[in-house]
């Protein structure tokens, strides 16, 4: 599908389980890299799970179990050598309600640079981090004063400016515009587009004009057949071709409006 | 059930571009209709009513519009909608080639026509009827037939080329003969012209219901004759 760009990640026969409960079901596809792809479908069907599945996120959740294969550059990132935390430097999350530390806006982008025993200057990478994630002429004279101070908007890229300053590959976002206005959400929207040029992003989003507008790739998930829990990824493909002319008939009842 | 306004609007854009196409395939039989009897009236009012097939194909561009922004449609809603604007400009534009055999009407004043009009009638006729059976795929989104109605264009290719070879012995018989000629070849091209537009007509229904974007043999023959 994708002749122009590298594959990131590459998902083989996924399964998730929750105890007896099975959340995913078989699902494979690849993620092109130093592009956005939206992963779209109603409530419920697993898009969170799927997501979190990106950066073991799943192995905080007691129960869970994850069977099959995510390859990272052709690494299985489930694979027992691998350590989870190094997984999570690469592959870096973004949540729906911004969750700064309640410390200073310096310190929230230098922490994690720090734990991971950062040797450079670190004025320059909060400042780089800052840039990155179109904040840093917004707080660049109250850098001491405390995250939480700031709007819902700016949290939110002060996070995305936190996940960055560790250099990750990949940034997952978990619905990182929908506590945000409409001003917040085009400013993060726009942000994306510069941030695709150096991160491969994968977005989970309720919003199908956002999935249309951001991204490149959308994944259509849906319960896997009438009755179950589990979710699938029932359609994969170019964006224009998934909002214009989907393949598969529960793509475009969802995407009209028809049920969902 | 989730649509219900929105559907409702949809069904009454798509009834709008009804309406629309039967005004356009009652001005193509009348405008040849009064030209074949010499009623100048009658194309004064074909040339007044085409004033309202223009503004009715604003109300429908500005219907599509408000839906566009309000509703954000997506994939065959988009593709309705995004084909209604083509296809009401296509009709809009068969207006006015009824509008333009109108014209011819009066531009020829007294002098009486080259000969009767046959094959003209014939025109018109296998054009409105066209027209109809591709406004009633596109409402019903018949594929098969979408496909089927373009292959016809050959007929009316096929008319208009035998009033052209016609038209040319005349001609060279007697050269004063050219203006009255050349009046009639040009509603005979205009008729050609009309069912090239719905050719393309049938293009968009088989866009909507399929997603597949192809151009129809129909339209590419009309092109080169024209």
């Amino acid at each position: 599908m994708f002749d122009k760009h590298e594959i990131a990640l590459s998902v083989k026969n996924l399964n998730v389980d929750y105890g007896d409960f099975r959340a995913l079901e078989n699902i494979s596809l690849e993620i092109p890299a130093r592009q956005i792809t939206a992963i779209i479908g109603p409530s419920g069907c697993g898009k969170s799970t799927f997501l979190r599945c990106f950066n073991r996120m799943n192995d905080l959740v007691p129960t869970a179990r994850v069977t099959g294969e995510v390859l990272f550059y052709g690494q299985n990132i489930y694979d027992s050598k691998v350590n989870p935390v190094e997984v999570r430097r690469h592959i870096g999350m973004v949540f729906q309600k911004p969750n700064p530390f309640p410390k200073s806006i310096y310190e929230n982008v230098a922490y994690g640079a720090r734990i991971n025993g950062y040797k450079g200057n670190m004025d320059e990478l909060v400042e780089r981090s800052l840039r990155a994630a179109a904040l840093w002429d917004e707080v660049k004279d109250d850098l001491k004063k405390s995250a939480l101070a700031l709007s819902g908007g700016q949290q939110q890229r002060l996070c995305i400016a936190r996940a960055i300053a560790v250099e990750p590959q990949v940034i997952l976002m978990d619905e990182p515009a929908s506590a945000l206005d409409p001003i917040a959400t085009l400013k993060i929207e726009e942000l994306m587009q510069e941030l695709k040029k150096d991160y491969t992003i994968v977005i989970v989003t309720h919003n199908m004009q956002q999935a249309a507008r951001v991204s490149d790739y959308t994944a259509m998930m849906m319960l896997s057949k009438e009755g179950s829990r589990a979710g699938t990824v029932i359609e994969f493909g170019p964006t224009p071709q998934i909002f214009t002319s989907p393949r598969d008939r529960r793509t475009e009842d969802y995407i009209t409006g028809r049920f969902g | 059930m989730l649509r219900k306004t929105f559907e409702t609007e949809l069904q009454q854009v798509k009834d709008n571009v009804l309406f629309l196409g039967s005004l356009v395939e009652q001005a193509i039989l009348d405008s040849v209709e009064a030209l074949k009897k010499r009623d100048m009236d009658a194309s004064r009012r074909i040339m007044e009513a085409d004033r309202e097939i223009n503004a009715r194909r604003f109300a429908i561009e500005n219907q599509v519009m408000v839906l566009i922004a309000t509703q954000q449609p997506m994939a065959h809603d988009l593709r309705l909608l995004a084909s209604i604007l083509e296809i009401a400009g296509e009709l809009e534009r068969m207006g006015d080639y009824a509008k333009g055999i109108a014209k011819i009407n009066i531009l020829m004043g007294e002098q009486p026509l080259l000969k009767p009009l046959i094959d003209l009638p014939r025109m018109a006729q296998k054009d409105a009827d066209m027209l109809h059976r591709a406004l009633t795929a596109f409402l019903d989104e018949d594929v098969e037939t979408a496909r089927a109605i373009p292959q016809e264009d050959d007929e009316v290719d096929a008319l208009y080329n035998q009033i052209y070879r016609e038209l040319i012995t005349f001609i060279l018989q007697d050269p004063t003969t050219i203006e009255r000629a050349n009046w009639l070849l040009w509603a005979a091209h205009n008729l050609e012209r009309v069912a090239d537009r719905v050719t393309n007509i049938c293009e968009r229904t088989i866009f909507i219901a399929t997603g597949e974007m192809a151009e129809l043999d129909g339209a590419a023959n009309g092109e080169e004759n024209a």
